[in-house]
């Protein structure tokens, strides 16, 4: 193990420790916060009974959905405006100040348009992710140098064969980005939007344990979606380091 | 002099070839090249020399069918160059061109898959290929773990695998220092004589035309014409233990007496740009 790494997990430690001591000492009070522990095996519990296991499926369904479209809508998307700049020089101010609009301010525009429902859940998350996934498409495609292009002509190959060897393994590390960043911003939309509306999902459980002071349940709760979100991201992070940093080493 | 006739068959044949590009928003279309004449004799390696921005690269471009002329035609092996890469031509970029998510072994078999070479003799090739280039032991490696230099010999090695009979090198060794271009100069020389290729080098460095090639010619200032050929009447067989040879300085100085003026014109109109 790495040392950078060892003191990450060591100051992580520290810091839950730390606040396991504050609430055991009830200079943190229970009503506040429970202590990590408690957090812990109040997650172990909500597991084992399997009373949360129809949200849980929820939130992952829906967060599926919106990242699953808003990777596939932000890369046509992307390599769209990439073909067509003069739709781009257009458009390209928009996805500048796109994340200055809040989001959630259209959620009840949402729900008379889709109804009250996953879908504007679902809708929330997908409009999140998806400009981040054109943005980075788009940022990819850029960066393809001119001398792999003027390569790829040597070889005489064609534009098919150019945009599935050359071009979209070259913008790899930039799409992945966006993906990475989708993920990210899936998650939030989707569970965000629980806590407004919703009658299921692990927003909406968590946001319910708040309402009724269950401080026992809320916290497992959130160590739940911090452990998933935490989990993708590092599944995400070990792939592209797997497969895509060897191509930045120097 | 804008006219350069090879001694031997020729080989590819560029005929009063113009280049203008048109102006973008509203500014004047630039003459970059031209017009120039040039005849390659089948297996002999030509340099081209000239002060920055004289349209060497664009000559090469043009050349290698990568952008059409404005005005003149191309002639490679008896057929017309026309927006295409000619079979039988090869290509070397000044830039990194090697493909970074491949392999060394990959990136040198890149073009042979592409032109459906049989499994066994692309293997064939590319280990021949990595063991003249000095790159066996760095075949599963990837582009970004190696120097610069190694990374151009990945280039120089995926063009020579297709065994290309003219061989188009855009200053290669641009980005590397000066002991490590004289090493690559030798390979370069050592991979024409074994494969009998026609090469033509662009370059910014005299020394390096004036030790690599048959015959070196010099372009003008912008739009570049060419202003003089000098044969350099070196052996096949040199390398560049040349460099104690007082030819050497001769041939360079008299590549300069050339270019002096027109770098300094070059110099200006840069300048004068700014």
């Amino acid at each position: 193990m790495k040392r950078s790494t060892r003191i990450r997990l060591w100051v992580i430690a520290g810091l839950v420790g730390g606040l396991e001591v504050l609430c055991r000492t009830e200079v943190i009070g229970r009503f506040t916060m429970i202590p990590p522990s408690e957090m812990i095996l109040g997650l172990v519990r909500i597991v084992r009974q399997g009373d949360m296991n129809a949200d849980i499926v929820a939130t992952l369904g829906n967060v599926a959905v919106a990242l699953v479209s808003a990777i596939v809508v932000g890369f046509l998307v992307g390599a769209l405006l990439f073909v067509l700049p003069r739709v781009r020089r257009v458009i390209d101010p928009l996805l500048a100040t796109y994340y200055a609009i809040p989001i959630f301010v259209f959620y009840p525009l949402l729900i008379v348009l889709l109804g009250l429902n996953r879908f504007p859940q679902i809708a929330i998350g997908f409009m999140l992710a998806v400009v981040a996934m054109i943005v980075n498409t788009l940022n990819g495609f850029d960066r393809v140098p001119q001398s792999l292009l003027k390569t790829a002509r040597v070889y005489r190959m064609g534009r098919v064969r150019t945009t599935f060897l050359v071009i979209l393994p070259c913008a790899m590390l930039y799409i992945f980005t966006g993906l990475k960043l989708a993920v990210a911003y899936s998650f939030i939309g989707v569970i965000a939007a629980e806590f407004i509306l919703s009658g299921e999902g692990l927003g909406y459980e968590i946001s319910f344990a708040y309402n009724n002071f269950e401080n026992a349940t809320m916290y497992p709760l959130i160590v739940l979606v911090i452990g998933l979100s935490a989990l993708i991201n590092m599944v995400l992070y070990a792939w592209e380091k797997k497969y895509l940093q060897r191509q930045t080493e120097r | 002099m804008s006219t350069v006739q090879a001694k031997t068959t020729p080989h590819a044949v560029v005929t009063g070839v113009t280049r203008v590009f048109p102006g973008a928003g509203g500014r004047a279309p630039v003459h970059a090249l031209g017009p120039v004449d040039l005849v390659l004799a089948r297996g002999e390696f030509v340099s081209v020399v000239g002060p920055s921005g004289c349209g060497k690269s664009t000559l090469l471009e043009i050349l290698a069918g990568l952008q059409p002329p404005s005005q003149g035609t191309l002639v490679f092996e008896d057929r017309p160059v026309c927006g295409q890469v000619p079979d039988g031509v090869g290509v070397v970029f000044q830039e990194n061109a090697a493909f970074p998510w491949l392999t060394v072994r990959e990136n040198i078999a890149f073009g042979l898959r592409r032109a459906g070479v049989d499994g066994a003799e692309v293997a064939r090739r590319v280990e021949h290929a990595l063991g003249l280039m000095g790159l066996a032991d760095f075949a599963r490696s990837y582009p970004a773990q190696l120097s610069g230099g190694m990374r151009q010999r990945v280039c120089i090695a995926r063009t020579l695998v297709m065994q290309p009979r003219l061989v188009l090198l855009d200053e290669p060794f641009g980005a590397l220092d000066q002991q490590t271009r004289l090493l690559m100069g030798d390979e370069l020389l050592r991979l024409w004589r074994e494969t009998g290729a026609t090469v033509l080098l662009i370059t910014h460095a005299l020394d390096e035309a004036a030790l690599l090639s048959d015959r070196v010619a010099v372009m003008s200032a912008r739009p570049g014409r060419f202003l003089d050929m000098v044969e350099t009447g070196w052996p096949a067989d040199r390398d560049s233990r040349l460099v104690e040879d007082p030819r050497l300085g001769a041939i360079s100085a008299r590549l300069w007496s050339r270019l002096r003026e027109e770098s300094l014109k070059a110099m200006s109109t840069g300048e004068a740009a700014r």
